[in-house]
C-alpha cells in the first residue's frame, strides 16, 4: 500500500506545456464551435442549408440577372434582376432632392468638409481633436448653413419705432439693446444671489455676442442663390436630419439624465415630464405636432421652416431617449466613485465632467450607439409631413413613368436597404471599435 | 488581524508628538443622525485638537464610518453642529467645498477615478480646485508619489496596480490637496493580508510628521503604535475613549472589554 503523503516541498517549477493540438487552429476551433456534438453538427448543417438557399437568389437578384444600363424602362422591362440602370439614372435624386442642379456643389463642399472633420476625429491617433472638435460644433454648422440655404437672410426688427434709425440697423439696434438688458438682468440676478458679477455677466455677453455674431453672418450677402428647404432632398436631408439629431441629442440628454437624478424637486419634475412626454408618443405625432399643431400656436405671420420644426421634433424626441441610455450608465456608476471625487472638494459640474460622465458615458457606449442608429432610421419618417428624405425620394421616383417596370420598385427599396445599411453598421463597426479601445486603456 | 505588535508585548511608546492645546481642528456637538427613523448617531461629542492621531474602533454598524463621513460631509447631521477647522458645517455648499479641500479622505475601496492615471488622479484637485499650475501640481504629485514609494507608477491606470499600491495613491491624491486634517475609513480591510503593512507604513509615517489624523480602523497594532486617543463606539454612541495603553490593558465599559476579547486573540 502506498503511503498517504501529508508533507510535500515542490523542488522544481511545472514548466508551460502548449495545450493539446484538437483544441487549436481551425480544426480545433471547428470543432469546438461548430461540430461539438451530434445536434451541434446537425444545427450547423441546417444553418449552412439555409444560408445558401437564402442567399443564391439574392445574389441571382442583385448581381447576375440585374440589369446595368439602359436609358428607360424598355430596358428593365423584361427584367428578373434588379435594375440598376434606373437607380444609376437617379442617383442624383437620391442625393441631392430637387437642389437646383447648378447649385449642388454647395452640398458636396459640405459633405466632404464633414467628411474631412469627422475622419480625423474619429481616428484615435490624429492629433488636434480640441480644434476639431471646435470647428466641427461651431465653424462647420454656420459654414454649412450658409451653404445649403444661401444665407443672406433679412431681417427687418420688430419695435423699435420706424425712423428712429435706419432700417438697415434697425434689427441691429434692437439686438444690441436686448443684450445690454440681459447682461444688466444676469449681473442685477449674480448680485442677489452673491456669486461674482464679473463672471455671470462675461458669459452672458460672450453667449450674446456669439449668437449675435452667428446672426450677422447668416445676414450676409455671399451671393449664393437661396435655396428653400422645401427643395432639399434625398440623403441630403436625411443627413441633415440625422446629424442634427445626433449632435443635439447627445448634451440634451446628458442634461436630462442628470436632472432626473437631481436632488432639486423641480429640476427633476421637469426632466421626468419631458422624458416621459416624449417617449410617450410615438415620433410621427411628434413630427406631427410639430408640422401641423406648432403654427396653430405662433402668432400670425410667424412661419417657421418647416424642415427646422422636424429638426427640432427629432432632436427633442431623441433627446428623450438619449437621456434613459445615459442614466443607465449614471445608475451603474459606484457610489465610490462621487464620493472620491467629492471628498476632494470638488464641484458638482467638475465632479461630473471629469469622473463620472467620462466613464459613465463609456458604459453606455452600446446604448448610445443603438439610438444613435434608431434616429438614423427614423428620419425616413420625415416623410409624413411632406420632406422628402433619402426613402422617400426613392418611394417618389419608382412612380415615375419613364422608368416603371417589375423590378423598379423592388431595386429601389433594395437600394434603400444597402445604403441605410452600410451607414448603420459602420457606425456599430466604429463603436465596437472604440469599446475595444477604450477598455483597453483602463486596464 | 493585529500581527503587528501583539497583546503583552512591550511597546515602544509614541515619539512625543505635539499635540496642540489650543487649537481645535475637529469639533462634534451633539451631533445626532438618523437614516429614516433609525438613529445612526446619538449624542456625538468629540473634540479633536490639531496633532491628535485618533482611532475609531467599534462592531461594524456601530456608526463609526458614518461619524468620519460627517467630518467632510458625505453624510448630513440633522442636530448638533460640526465644526472643521472654524467653520461651521450647514446647507451652505460654499462652506462644505472650503471643509472638503481641508479635509482629506482615504476610502476602504480607495475610489480612485479608473479612467485617469495615477499623475492624473493625484492632479486632478489641486489643478481644478485649488488652480494650482498643471507644472506645480505635476511636481506636488510625484512629490508625495515618491513618498508613498511608488512614482515609477505615475503614467499607469488603476486596475494596473495592486490593492495596496492603490490605497497608497489614494493617500498620496489626499495629500497633494495639503490637508490640515485626514480622515481613514478603514483603509486596509479591503486589503489582502500582504498588502496591508505598506499601507500602515505610509500612516505612520503621516502620523509621525504631525498630521491630524482620525481613522476607523481594526488595526489594532496601528492604534498602540501612533494614537494618542482610541474611541470606541457601539450603537451609535461613543462608548468609551482613552489613551491607547491604558484602552487595551484596561478597559472600563463591559461592551469595550468583550470587543477586545474577541478581537485580540
Amino acid at each position: 500500500m502506498t503511503a498517504f503523503v501529508s508533507a510535500f516541498v515542490r523542488d522544481e517549477f511545472v514548466a508551460p506545456k502548449p495545450p493539446p493540438p484538437s483544441t487549436v487552429g481551425v480544426v480545433g476551433w471547428m470543432r469546438q464551435n461548430l461540430f461539438s456534438s451530434v445536434l451541434n453538427s446537425i444545427l450547423t448543417i441546417a444553418a449552412g442549408a439555409l444560408i445558401v438557399w437564402l442567399l443564391i437568389p439574392l445574389v441571382r437578384f442583385t448581381l447576375i440577372d440585374a440589369v446595368w444600363s439602359g436609358e428607360d424602362r424598355s430596358a428593365c422591362a423584361q427584367a428578373t434582376g434588379a435594375c440598376w440602370a434606373y437607380v444609376k439614372a437617379y442617383l442624383p435624386q437620391f442625393v441631392y432632392g430637387r437642389y437646383p442642379i447648378g447649385e449642388r456643389w454647395r452640398v458636396d463642399i459640405v459633405f466632404w468638409m464633414l467628411v474631412i472633420g469627422l475622419v480625423p476625429l474619429l481616428i484615435p491617433r490624429v492629433p488636434l481633436k480640441r480644434l476639431n472638435a471646435i470647428f466641427l460644433l461651431t465653424f462647420y454648422p454656420l459654414i454649412a448653413y450658409v451653404l445649403l440655404t444661401g444665407g443672406h437672410h433679412v431681417f427687418t426688427g420688430s419695435f423699435l419705432p420706424e425712423g428712429l434709425v435706419p432700417p438697415s440697423v434697425r434689427f441691429a439696434a434692437e439686438y444690441a439693446l436686448v443684450s445690454a438688458l440681459i447682461i444688466l438682468a444676469v449681473g442685477l440676478l449674480s448680485v442677489l444671489l452673491g456669486k461674482p458679477v464679473a463672471g455671470s455677466g462675461a458669459l452672458a455677453g460672450m453667449i450674446l455676442g456669439g449668437l449675435g455674431l452667428v446672426l450677422a453672418v447668416v445676414s450676409i450677402d455671399f451671393g449664393l442663390e437661396p435655396v428653400e428647404t422645401a427643395n432639399w432632398g434625398g440623403l441630403l436631408v436625411t443627413l441633415v436630419v440625422a446629424v442634427t439629431g445626433m449632435v443635439a441629442s447627445l448634451p440634451l440628454g446628458v442634461l436630462l439624465a442628470l436632472g432626473r437624478r437631481s436632488a432639486m424637486p423641480v429640476v427633476r419634475l421637469a426632466s421626468v415630464t419631458f422624458i416621459e412626454v416624449c417617449r410617450g408618443v410615438p415620433l410621427i405625432t411628434v413630427l406631427f405636432m410639430a408640422s401641423v399643431m406648432l403654427p396653430l400656436f405662433l402668432p400670425e405671420g410667424v412661419t417657421f421652416d418647416k424642415l427646422l420644426r422636424a429638426l427640432i421634433g427629432v432632436a427633442l424626441f431623441s433627446s428623450a431617449y438619449m437621456a434613459e441610455t445615459i442614466r443607465g450608465g449614471l445608475q451603474a456608476m459606484p457610489r465610490g466613485q462621487y464620493e472620491g471625487a467629492m471628498a476632494l472638494g470638488l464641484s458638482y459640474w467638475q465632479m461630473m465632467r471629469m469622473i463620472i460622465l467620462p466613464q459613465a458615458l463609456r458604459l453606455v457606449i452600446p446604448g448610445i450607439v443603438g439610438s444613435f442608429i434608431a434616429l438614423f432610421k427614423d428620419t425616413t419618417l420625415v416623410a409624413i409631413i411632406g420632406l422628402f428624405d433619402f426613402l422617400g425620394q426613392i418611394q417618389a421616383s419608382a412612380n415615375d413613368s419613364k422608368w416603371a417596370s417589375p423590378v423598379t420598385g423592388i431595386t429601389g427599396y433594395v437600394f434603400a436597404a444597402m445604403v441605410f445599411w452600410a451607414f448603420c453598421f459602420s457606425m456599430s463597426r466604429y463603436a465596437g471599435f472604440m469599446e475595444k479601445r477604450l477598455d483597453r486603456s483602463r486596464r | 488581524m493585529s500581527e503587528m505588535i501583539a497583546v503583552g508585548e512591550t511597546i515602544v511608546p509614541p515619539p512625543a508628538l505635539k499635540v496642540s492645546s489650543t487649537e481645535v481642528a475637529v469639533e462634534m456637538i451633539d451631533v445626532n443622525k438618523w437614516y429614516g427613523e433609525f438613529h445612526v448617531l446619538r449624542d456625538i461629542n468629540l473634540k479633536v485638537m490639531r496633532g491628535e492621531r485618533i482611532v475609531v474602533a467599534g462592531p461594524s454598524g456601530s456608526g463609526k464610518s458614518t461619524m468620519i463621513r460627517c467630518i467632510n460631509r458625505l453624510e448630513e447631521h440633522q442636530k448638533g453642529k460640526i465644526i472643521v477647522d472654524g467653520k461651521e458645517l450647514t446647507n451652505d455648499l460654499r462652506k462644505i467645498d472650503e471643509v472638503r479641500r481641508e479635509v482629506g479622505m482615504v476610502f476602504q475601496h480607495f475610489n480612485l477615478f479608473p479612467h485617469l492615471t495615477i499623475l492624473e488622479n493625484c492632479t486632478l484637485a489641486p489643478i481644478n480646485v485649488r488652480k494650482m499650475p498643471k507644472r506645480e501640481a505635476e511636481e506636488v504629485a510625484m512629490h508625495y508619489l515618491r513618498r508613498v514609494k511608488i512614482p515609477e507608477q505615475a503614467n499607469k491606470y488603476p486596475g494596473q496596480l495592486s490593492g495596496g499600491q492603490q490605497q497608497r495613491v489614494a493617500i498620496a491624491r489626499s495629500l497633494c490637496m495639503n490637508p490640515r486634517v485626514m480622515l481613514f475609513d478603514e483603509p486596509t480591510s479591503a486589503l489582502d493580508p500582504e498588502m496591508i503593512k505598506e499601507v500602515l507604513d505610509v500612516m505612520v509615517g503621516l502620523a509621525m510628521e504631525g498630521m491630524t489624523m482620525i481613522c476607523v480602523t481594526h488595526e489594532m497594532g496601528f492604534a498602540r503604535q501612533v494614537a494618542n486617543r482610541v474611541i470606541f463606539m457601539d450603537g451609535g454612541q461613543i462608548i468609551e475613549q482613552n489613551e491607547p495603553e491604558a484602552f487595551f490593558t484596561n478597559p472600563q465599559h463591559e461592551r469595550t472589554k468583550l470587543f477586545l476579547s474577541q478581537i485580540l486573540h
